[in-house]
């Protein structure tokens, strides 16, 4: 059964422009799924929606069976910024979640502690997120992702404000912990190659307003091979995504 | 360590230099008569007068103190609910904002001797006063910090199902507080400074009293003694604001 259903779900700011249109997506227990699309095609909005911070003027979004459109506090979250706070020590940021939903300092703290080495964060309690390069406080912003729902995170490009060889990293990285703690996750990104590298499945949202017009699914298994991105099967999959984003550019363009 | 140390050096070193430039200057000025003695007195004069009405300096700077003090409390916490007030409720900024500018454009002067006809000699007036001048900047300073506070941070706090306490107490207060330190080292000059000027308009005790008294006696050693008091109260309220802000923000000294 799919843990997290989004059915048909469209949306408008104004109830003139509709900004995405008939959305239907699936994500089952453990999967990784990315939206991939170009900037303006209501990525971030359709986020919202699942999130619950937007309700939408048509469709639902079911998580485990139970309607939660446009009830916030079930989904997390995590944007392109790592939005740490810079006056809270890491495990103070990251075991915020917790505190929101009523627990103690100090139980916080405690639970938080024995997830920093499953993050790669051993040693960063104490330090604030200035002392911490790019690519750790992305990971630290992960762990606060993790600490608030163990069940489903919607990351919205967490990786594109990095630099390539961070962000090479952090895509190992991502990998090696989301096979340790088996987060069902929403992906979104622009960015082809990190669509391949890290899903399970793959749809592509595009148009205005935007549709899901197709999709993929990436069948190599995980782990993945250290060059999987080398493959010619990752090449084909480069391909077939290129030919679908591209025609419909073309179609466009005739009108 | 020694770095540091040739540092400060450096930063005393040329403000003291050119401090002591000017009273070198000044008391050649004055000791080669280019300038009456009775118009303009030289330092050695007002250390001596400093010296010799050291004890009643002290007594009555602790009247004006103590107004400030207490003015600078309420003014703090007037200044800290209209600033919570008025960012909670749109409202009330609409209406408050352009009334709470109208109280700066008052000038003391001409309030002071008002607030003495309504509320006597004591210190009643010379707090009121104060807290007019006072609250201004905190709660400028504040409301400004408060609606500062990231869009998407609190977007995120939301998906996170925390309620606008919880926004307020994790974003927005600690997000506030470089400002409001700011505001405060505004606030506690201006505090001495009111202080004195009600304490002209009428009173029995304090600095301001001993002003217009040592003025009337035409002993002007005496006026520039209490005024280099004023600038030293007024230099070690806002020392002491450095030092609180230091405590209160650990996380900027790190940077």
């Amino acid at each position: 059964m799919a843990e997290l259903k989004v059915s048909d779900v469209s949306f408008s700011y104004d109830n003139i422009t509709t900004v995405i249109d008939g959305i239907n997506i699936e994500l089952n227990e453990n999967e990784l799924v990315c939206i991939l699309g170009t900037s303006g095609c209501g990525k971030t909005t359709l986020f919202n929606v699942i999130s619950g911070l937007r309700v939408p003027q048509k469709g639902r979004v079911i998580l485990n069976g139970k309607d939660i459109t446009g009830s916030p506090g079930h989904i997390s979250y995590m944007l392109q910024k790592d939005l740490l706070l810079p006056y809270r020590t890491i495990e103070d940021n990251v075991s915020l979640p917790l505190l929101i939903k009523g627990e103690k300092k100090k139980d916080a703290r405690q639970k938080v502690q024995d997830y920093f080495e499953k993050f790669g964060l051993q040693g960063t309690q104490k330090k604030y997120p200035s002392e911490l390069s790019g690519g750790m406080r992305q990971r630290a912003a992960l762990l606060r992702t993790y600490m608030f729902s163990k069940d489903v995170a919607l990351l919205d490009e967490p990786f594109s404000a990095l630099d390539t060889l961070t962000k090479s990293d952090l895509h190992s990285w991502y990998l090696d912990v989301m096979d340790k703690i088996r987060l069902s996750t929403l992906f979104i990104t622009h960015d082809i190659d990190e669509a391949i590298l890290l899903s399970d499945r793959i749809y592509l949202l595009k148009g205005k307003p935007g549709k899901i017009s197709d999709e993929i699914t990436i069948k190599e298994p995980k782990p993945r091979r250290k060059d999987f991105n080398l493959t010619k099967e990752f090449l084909e999959y480069k391909r077939e995504i290129l030919a679908k984003l591209y025609n419909s550019r073309f179609a466009d363009n005739n009108g | 360590m020694k770095k540091k140390l040739l540092n400060t050096t450096n930063k005393l070193l040329w403000p003291s230099a050119a401090i002591l430039i000017i009273l070198i200057l000044w008391q050649a000025v004055c000791s080669a008569g280019i300038v009456q003695k009775f118009l303009l007195p030289s330092p050695i004069d007002i250390a001596a007068a400093f010296i010799s009405d050291f004890p009643l300096l002290l007594s009555n700077s602790s009247v004006t103190l103590a107004e400030t003090f207490i003015g600078l409390l309420l003014g703090i916490v007037i200044g800290f609910l209209m600033a919570v007030l008025m960012d909670r409720f749109n409202g009330l900024y609409k209406a408050f904002y352009p009334i709470v500018v109208i109280t700066q454009t008052i000038p003391t002067v001409a309030i002071a001797p008002l607030l003495v006809l309504w509320f006597g000699y004591e210190m009643t007036p010379k707090i009121i006063l104060i807290v007019i001048i006072v609250f201004f900047p905190i709660t400028v300073g504040l409301l400004d910090g408060f609606r500062r506070a990231d869009g998407d941070m609190i977007n995120l706090m939301r998906s996170m199902g925390a309620s606008k306490m919880q926004i307020f107490r994790y974003i927005k207060f600690p997000g506030a507080l470089g400002q409001f330190f700011s505001s405060l080292r505004i606030s506690v000059s201006y505090a001495v400074v009111g202080a004195v000027i009600s304490e002209w308009l009428g009173g029995f005790n304090g600095l301001g009293v001993y002003m217009t008294r040592v003025k009337k006696a035409y002993s002007f050693d005496k006026m520039f003694a209490v005024i280099f008091l004023i600038s030293v109260l007024s230099l070690i309220l806002m020392w002491v604001v450095n030092i609180l802000q230091k405590k209160c923000m650990p996380w900027e000294k790190k940077k």
